[in-house]
């Protein structure tokens, strides 16, 4: 595509930026150094999940906020990240994440290098929800696994892990089951993931933004 | 229905391999029977994912469930991942995991039903038979579902009970219900011999 290569700028949180053209707005101002909350997003992937509604942004002219990463960048475009409509829309979306997530820092092996931290951090609110009552899933913790553990309670259900155990083709091991608030990362009929054929490549504990997916030996120098 | 199906999964993570809730055939005589039916299914689609649905439509149709050994038939024909057809499964309401029981019980939870304590019938049903709805019994006579109305709402709470549909089910109704299948707890063997 010619577009590819047109330049375009605009200005984010005041600060003038220059990108490709068709460029999503999340990725020209990650790429930038401007942090705009995600989880969801995978560069690779054609098509934005824009499932998690962490990403708002509020853009100029229009009236409201919409999600950095699906849409794209347009010359001369005023985009302002810190607006209080599109906080207020991504701490609710972060609440809704929090409520159901197993909070518990202190003996996670992922603490001080998890996702969900830097957003509380960057949102400006609690990891606790304030405004809704925790509702946890409670489910077993898959430790079959020589080299990592599967915590579905710590799962945001992004779908990285998924994105790249899916570069193994028909030898994928990870997926989405169920529906609705049930939907877990999980393997066919919920067996065990070290008794089934994972390939042990290690890439979706690499790409998990939380200890949902986290190595044992790791886990065994925190503790 | 989650934390039942959690405990199962601790046993599973706790080292024993135990089945999940994916059913496999029970003897080699059903699990031929899976395999011949799947691949006459499977020979009138070609290779290509987009026919996965219809296929598992069409499995269901003859066996009535979908087992492990059809998913993984279905799976290796389109060349996807297994995780991909579980996946599938699992999001659509019309495809069970488990076998059809000889009596097919449909509790009603539409709302005059839930009004007039469906959902107590329901708990009656899961206590007497020991499954969980959209459960099968381990001997397969019964199955247990629920349904969203029946149009009958007068004769609430209502439970179909192998297409007929029973009206006023209180839970000491459904200890009849079960009785008129001979079904009591330590009478399960006569109603086979009776049957047979």
């Amino acid at each position: 595509m010619s577009t590819r290569n047109i330049q375009v700028t605009l200005k984010i949180d005041g600060k003038e930026i220059k990108t490709r053209a068709g460029e999503k707005l999340l990725w020209a101002a990650l790429e930038n150094g401007i942090y705009i909350p995600n989880l969801c997003a995978i560069k690779d992937k054609p098509e934005p999940n824009a499932s998690c509604r962490l990403c708002w942004v509020e853009i100029e002219g229009e009236k409201k906020p919409v999600t950095s990463c699906t849409v794209e960048v347009r010359d001369g475009m005023v985009v302002n990240t810190k607006g209080k409509k599109a906080l207020d829309l991504s701490r609710a979306g972060f609440e809704l994440l929090m409520a159901s997530h197993a909070l518990d820092c202190a003996h996670c092996s992922a603490n001080g290098d998890c996702e969900l931290q830097k957003i509380a951090k960057a949102l400006k609110c609690s990891l606790k929800p304030k405004n809704l009552r925790p509702l946890r899933r409670e489910l077993p913790i898959d430790d079959s696994n020589s080299l990592f553990t599967l915590d579905p309670n710590k799962c945001v259900v992004c779908g990285r892990c998924i994105w790249e155990c899916r570069k193994h083709g028909d030898k994928a091991v990870l997926g989405f089951a169920h529906r609705g608030f049930k939907r877990v990362v999980t393997t066919f009929g919920d067996e065990p993931i070290g008794k089934d054929r994972c390939l042990n490549c290690r890439e979706c504990v690499e790409v998990c933004p939380t200890g949902a997916l986290a190595f044992k030996e790791k886990a065994k120098l925190k503790s | 229905m989650f934390l039942d199906k959690s405990r199962q999964l601790r046993q599973n993570c706790s080292g024993q391999y135990t089945m999940s809730k994916v059913n496999s055939a029970a003897n080699e005589k059903e699990r031929k029977h899976i395999v011949k039916e799947t691949e006459t299914i499977l020979k009138r689609f070609t290779r290509k994912k987009q026919y996965l649905i219809p296929i598992l439509q069409g499995v269901q149709g003859k066996l009535g469930y979908l087992p492990r050994e059809s998913m993984l038939k279905i799976a290796d024909y389109l060349g996807i991942a297994a995780i991909d057809v579980y996946s599938v499964v699992t999001f659509y309401n019309q495809f069970r995991l488990n076998p059809p029981g000889k009596h097919s019980i449909r509790v009603c939870l539409g709302t005059a039903c839930h009004m007039k304590g469906g959902y107590i019938t329901l708990d009656a049903w899961k206590r007497r038979l020991k499954i969980d709805s959209g459960e099968t019994t381990p001997d397969r006579e019964f199955d247990l579902d629920i349904v969203a109305c029946v149009g009958c709402c007068t004769m609430a709470p209502v439970t179909v009970v192998d297409e007929k549909p029973e009206g006023q089910v209180e839970p000491t109704r459904v200890d009849g219900l079960l009785l008129g299948f001979g079904y009591e707890e330590g009478k399960k063997e006569k109603e086979k011999s009776e049957s047979k």
